[in-house]
């Protein structure tokens, strides 16, 4: 089991589906707190779609209330526990498609991409956007990097391996990594 | 034992004071108050250049009444930057005169940073995730890696900055954070208003225009008490990001908007939910002032960060990411 519940949302698993339920927040106003809670499950929904519209494999979408997404469970192992070079190229690709398509995720890990029946599986949405720029796509890869150079020690030749991949998705892929060495440099914590 | 004097003047205060590792000694402060309108940056320049020397002179007698001699005095801190660059020339030219008619170096302070080592100076905090709000600034900043990282800001304008605009657009006077909090108490409705959270960042002038706008069909009651709802549900809402994403346990409020009780009920609530504590240094500690930068200063100093004059220049811009923390050490942290 690899669901994990973050500061937003609660994750479980209920008779074969994952349930991703938005919990309210008692320092908003309750008004206030309801609407950004419906527009987030909403958008997370449309967007995790539009992803799979765009080539990238993405739970399918069972069931939609107010806050509560019900979605398929990946049966597989989060990439962080599979990762080679193989891997990272295939990685590469899908984050490729994913940014042609107009979509920033918004928390590349290797903790949310699921490895399985030979196919990388994006997973939570919860902080994705539609955003074209050269600045957000390098930030979207610049997480990811990070995590790989924490996590993996032979992480030099895994960025590597994810670039070859990005570039044959992406057409401006050396733009947007050149971008990744210059928010680097930056320090910034995105 | 070291003692350290330091400057602060990047926007309306002219700060100075005279700390060591226990306590603050001396402290003098002369504050521009516009007369219109909010701050203007020539006019603030001048007044810090105005008082500068007498300043000086007061905090200098009141360290000598207290018993002790400016001889002791280890180093000159000023706030190097981010701020107005008119009122940081000002403070430097003082700081680097000083330094040189008592020999001693030079230490150039980053204000944001001043900002979160006075709240660890002065409340239990001890790796807290800090919100830092004020008129200019706006920030969620952790230490992570020998570094303050941030981890979230302001793309356009700070918080404060955006409440005395729409406080201006509304005819309050300057500054008009304080007269906000008390319309918002006297509210009966919640108003609609733009939520903007991108990522880890969040945005204001938007906000600040909106609420401006409904002005036409809300009372003044209403709109001062949604705005307030609206910009600091979206500031706990990244600060709560940041202690998921770094696994701290702490939050520390600082900067002159921390004065705003409504803020600080919304941290501490969710505090309480997530099991974090949650600290804010008492008032003469929260808006900008000289013990900040010259505490700072005496970390540094101790540290072995001093600053040669010649390279002692101002940054208007100077990010808290780009200072090494050499104050800090725990290896045990990794990204």
């Amino acid at each position: 089991m690899y669901l994990q519940s973050g500061a937003e949302a609660v994750v479980s698993l209920k008779d074969g589906y994952v349930i991703k339920d938005r919990i309210p927040k008692r320092y908003r106003v309750a008004e206030l707190d309801e609407r950004i809670r419906k527009e987030r499950t909403r958008a997370e929904a449309r967007l995790m779609s539009d992803a799979r519209r765009c080539g990238v494999a993405t739970p399918i979408i069972h069931d939609i209330y107010d806050f509560t997404i019900e979605m398929e469970y990946i049966d597989g192992k989060p990439v962080k526990y599979v990762i080679d070079e193989t891997m990272c190229k295939l990685m590469g690709k899908l984050i490729g498609r994913l940014h042609s398509g107009g979509i920033i995720h918004g928390d590349l890990t290797t903790s949310n991409m699921i490895y399985s029946d030979d196919r990388i599986y994006l997973i939570d949405f919860g902080l994705a956007y539609v955003d074209g720029s050269v600045e957000s796509r390098g930030v979207d890869i610049h997480v990811l990097f990070q995590t790989l150079e924490s996590t993996h020690k032979d992480h030099e030749e895994l960025i590597k391996a994810f670039s070859r991949g990005y570039r044959i998705t992406l057409d401006m892929a050396d733009e947007v990594l050149d971008r990744v060495k210059e928010i680097e440099k930056r320090g910034r914590y995105a | 034992m070291t003692t350290v004097l330091g400057i602060e003047g990047t926007a309306w205060n002219l700060s100075a004071a005279i700390v060591d590792e226990d306590d603050v000694i001396a402290e003098v402060t002369e504050t521009y108050r516009p007369k219109t309108g909010g701050i203007h940056p020539r006019e603030a320049a001048q007044h810090h250049a105005l008082h500068a020397s007498n300043v000086i002179e007061r905090l200098l007698k009141e360290y000598r009444d207290k018993g002790h001699s400016p001889e002791n005095i280890d180093a000159i801190a000023f706030s190097q930057g981010p701020g107005l660059g008119a009122c940081l020339r000002t403070v430097a030219t003082s700081a680097r005169a000083l330094a040189l008619s008592l020999d001693v170096p030079l230490v150039g302070v980053n204000h944001c940073i001043g900002h979160v080592e006075i709240g660890r100076w002065k409340t239990p905090a001890v790796d807290p995730v800090v919100l830092y709000v004020s008129g200019g600034n706006s920030q969620v900043l952790a230490h992570r890696a020998g570094k303050y990282r941030i981890f979230g800001e302001t793309l356009d304008i700070g918080i404060g900055n955006a409440l005395d605009k729409f406080a201006r657009g509304a005819g309050l006077t300057h500054p008009g954070g304080p007269k906000v909090e008390e319309y918002a108490r006297k509210a009966t409705n919640y108003v609609k208003m733009p939520y903007v959270v991108k990522g880890m960042d969040f945005s204001f002038s938007g906000l600040s225009t909106a609420a401006t706008d409904s002005l036409k069909d809300n009372s003044l009651e209403d709109v001062c008490y949604s705005f307030q709802e609206n910009a600091f549900a979206m500031l706990v809402e990244v600060t709560e990001r940041a202690l998921a994403h770094t696994g701290k346990s702490e939050v520390l409020l600082a900067g002159g908007v921390g004065a705003n009780m409504r803020l600080r009920e919304m941290l501490n609530v969710m505090c309480e939910d997530r099991g974090a504590s949650f600290y804010v240094p008492e008032k003469r500690f929260m808006g900008d002032n000289g013990a900040m930068i010259a505490y700072t200063g005496l970390l540094m100093f101790n540290s072995g960060t001093t600053l040669p004059i010649e390279s002692s220049h101002v940054d208007p811009s100077f990010r808290p990411d780009t200072v090494d923390v050499t104050w800090i050490i725990d290896e045990k942290e990794v990204l």
